[in-house]
């Protein structure tokens, strides 16, 4: 999804060399003819939310998810703003697909924002997950988190402080925290899983 | 349990890559594409790419390596996001937010931003308002003048008032994400990092600080992670000479027990 984001084109390259099939776009057809769709994302909850009232057919979209259920994946902030609320400079609504809300990470004595290399606890299994390890380190870099009010939307939790939610999905929703395009083998493998998801399945 | 990063740096100079030694004398290494390729197959941790030219003049002056000629920083940022899957911080005269929208839509994760915030405070606020603080890297060159740490921008030429404590408290209170410290009388002599400065900037601010300046050896980097609190250890002229370094580093880390990703090399498509 195009909606005015920084930095798309890191997301676009690594699709580009998983598939020739990748448009950069946020117009009406290309949401209808799609068959996985993916929301990145980077900066502030409300100046995201806003870019995205603005530039996404939102109705659209939904029918797409919700109704023809393509599999959706939101990463960092993408990830974010499926929650019901967030609490950066303010508060702002969300698209709410996943309950929640969007706090800062309680990172006690650690540094802020939270940069770097961390690993994935995984809770549950996920066919995002398929031939990753439990412990797989991805590329991070976000002062805010995703609280889940169903515990049953929980896939992964990593440890920063405290452990937050660093894979949410529901149904045909995905969303991460950690910035897979920037994740290397792991990141890749991950997107592949992803895009190798059908519309039916879960 | 959060890594410590191992990152190298790239300084380029009218669009060749450079090594530099004390801010003044350069070596041309090469192609400023190639050498980014490398370095992502040797999975390194991220990539910090420095534009330290000073003018508009860039000429790659060939285009016969597989890589075509290029005639602006962000065309050549471009053609870097390509080769790089991994995340890319990007400076070097960024002087306005249209700057950092460019170089961010041409493939930056983040940009690192100094003689500009020194003059202009509110502008690491004004960055990171619309980028988000995780964007903006303020970076700090340390020179040592009369026995005291003094901060200097323009490239190491301006001195001015701060210790480096003093600045970049200041930084993370108007929103900066990152510190990168680089000591410009370590700057290319190999003779390890500045243990003191890293230390008193690091137990000072609580964002995460970038080590940078000296490494001649992998030990020091071993060093500065046991005797300071920074986040990331940096270094430019090391990487260069030498076959799968960043992969070597890491192995020599990584066999010691440091907290840093285990060495790995990705082959790219």
């Amino acid at each position: 999804m195009d909606y005015g984001a920084g930095n798309i084109q890191s997301v676009y390259n690594i699709l580009l060399a998983i598939t020739p099939d990748v448009t950069v776009s946020n117009k009406l057809n290309d949401i209808k003819l799609a068959t996985h769709i993916i929301l990145p994302g980077v900066g502030a909850f409300g100046v995201a939310m806003d870019k995205i009232r603005n530039k996404i057919p939102l109705a659209i979209l939904e029918d797409e998810i919700f109704q023809n259920k393509k599999p959706f994946l939101g990463i960092c902030v993408g990830m974010q703003v499926l929650a019901t609320k967030g609490y950066e400079f303010g508060e702002h609504e969300g698209l709410g697909w996943i309950p929640g809300s969007v706090k800062k990470v309680n990172a006690d004595s650690l540094p802020l924002p939270h940069v770097g290399w961390n690993n994935i606890n995984i809770l549950r299994e996920s066919p995002l997950l398929k031939g990753l390890d439990d412990k797989q380190d991805f590329y991070f870099v976000h002062s805010y988190k995703l609280v889940a009010d169903n515990e049953s939307d929980i896939v992964a939790k990593t440890q920063y402080g405290e452990n937050f939610n660093s894979i949410v999905s529901r149904d045909n929703i995905f969303g991460v925290q950690f910035h897979p395009e920037k994740s290397q083998k792991a990141g890749r493998l991950l997107l592949e899983n992803f895009l190798k998801l059908q519309v039916e399945s879960r | 349990m959060k890594k410590k990063r191992l990152i190298p740096i790239l300084l380029l100079k009218n669009g060749w890559l450079v090594q530099s030694k004390e801010f003044c004398r350069y070596q041309n290494l090469g192609n400023p594409v190639a050498a980014v390729k490398r370095l992502s197959q040797w999975a390194s941790d991220e990539l910090i790419y420095l534009d330290i030219s000073k003018d508009e003049t860039y000429d790659l002056r060939r285009d016969d390596q597989g890589y075509q000629n290029r005639h602006s920083f962000i065309d050549i940022i471009k053609d870097v996001s390509t080769v790089a899957f991994m995340p890319i911080t990007v400076g070097g005269r960024i002087r306005t937010l249209k700057h950092i929208k460019d170089l961010l839509s041409a493939g930056a994760d983040k940009v690192s931003i100094n003689s500009k915030a020194l003059a202009d405070k509110k502008f690491i606020t004004e960055a990171a308002k619309e980028f988000g603080s995780q964007c903006v890297v303020v970076s700090i060159d340390v020179k040592i003048v009369n026995g005291e740490y003094k901060v200097f921008s323009n490239g190491g030429l301006v001195s001015t008032d701060y210790t480096p404590v003093e600045w970049a408290s200041i930084a993370e209170s108007y929103g900066a994400g990152e510190i990168l410290l680089n000591s410009i009388d370590r700057d290319g002599m190999k003779n390890g990092y500045d243990i003191n400065l890293l230390e008193n900037v690091a137990e000072k601010v609580n964002i995460p600080v970038i080590a940078c300046g000296g490494v001649g050896a992998w030990s020091h980097f071993a060093e500065a992670l046991d005797k300071t609190s920074v986040d990331a250890v940096a270094a430019a002229n090391i990487f260069h000479y030498s076959d799968q370094s960043v992969y070597y580093a890491k192995k020599y880390l990584y066999e010691k027990n440091y907290n840093v990703r285990a060495p790995d090399i990705l082959s790219v498509n």
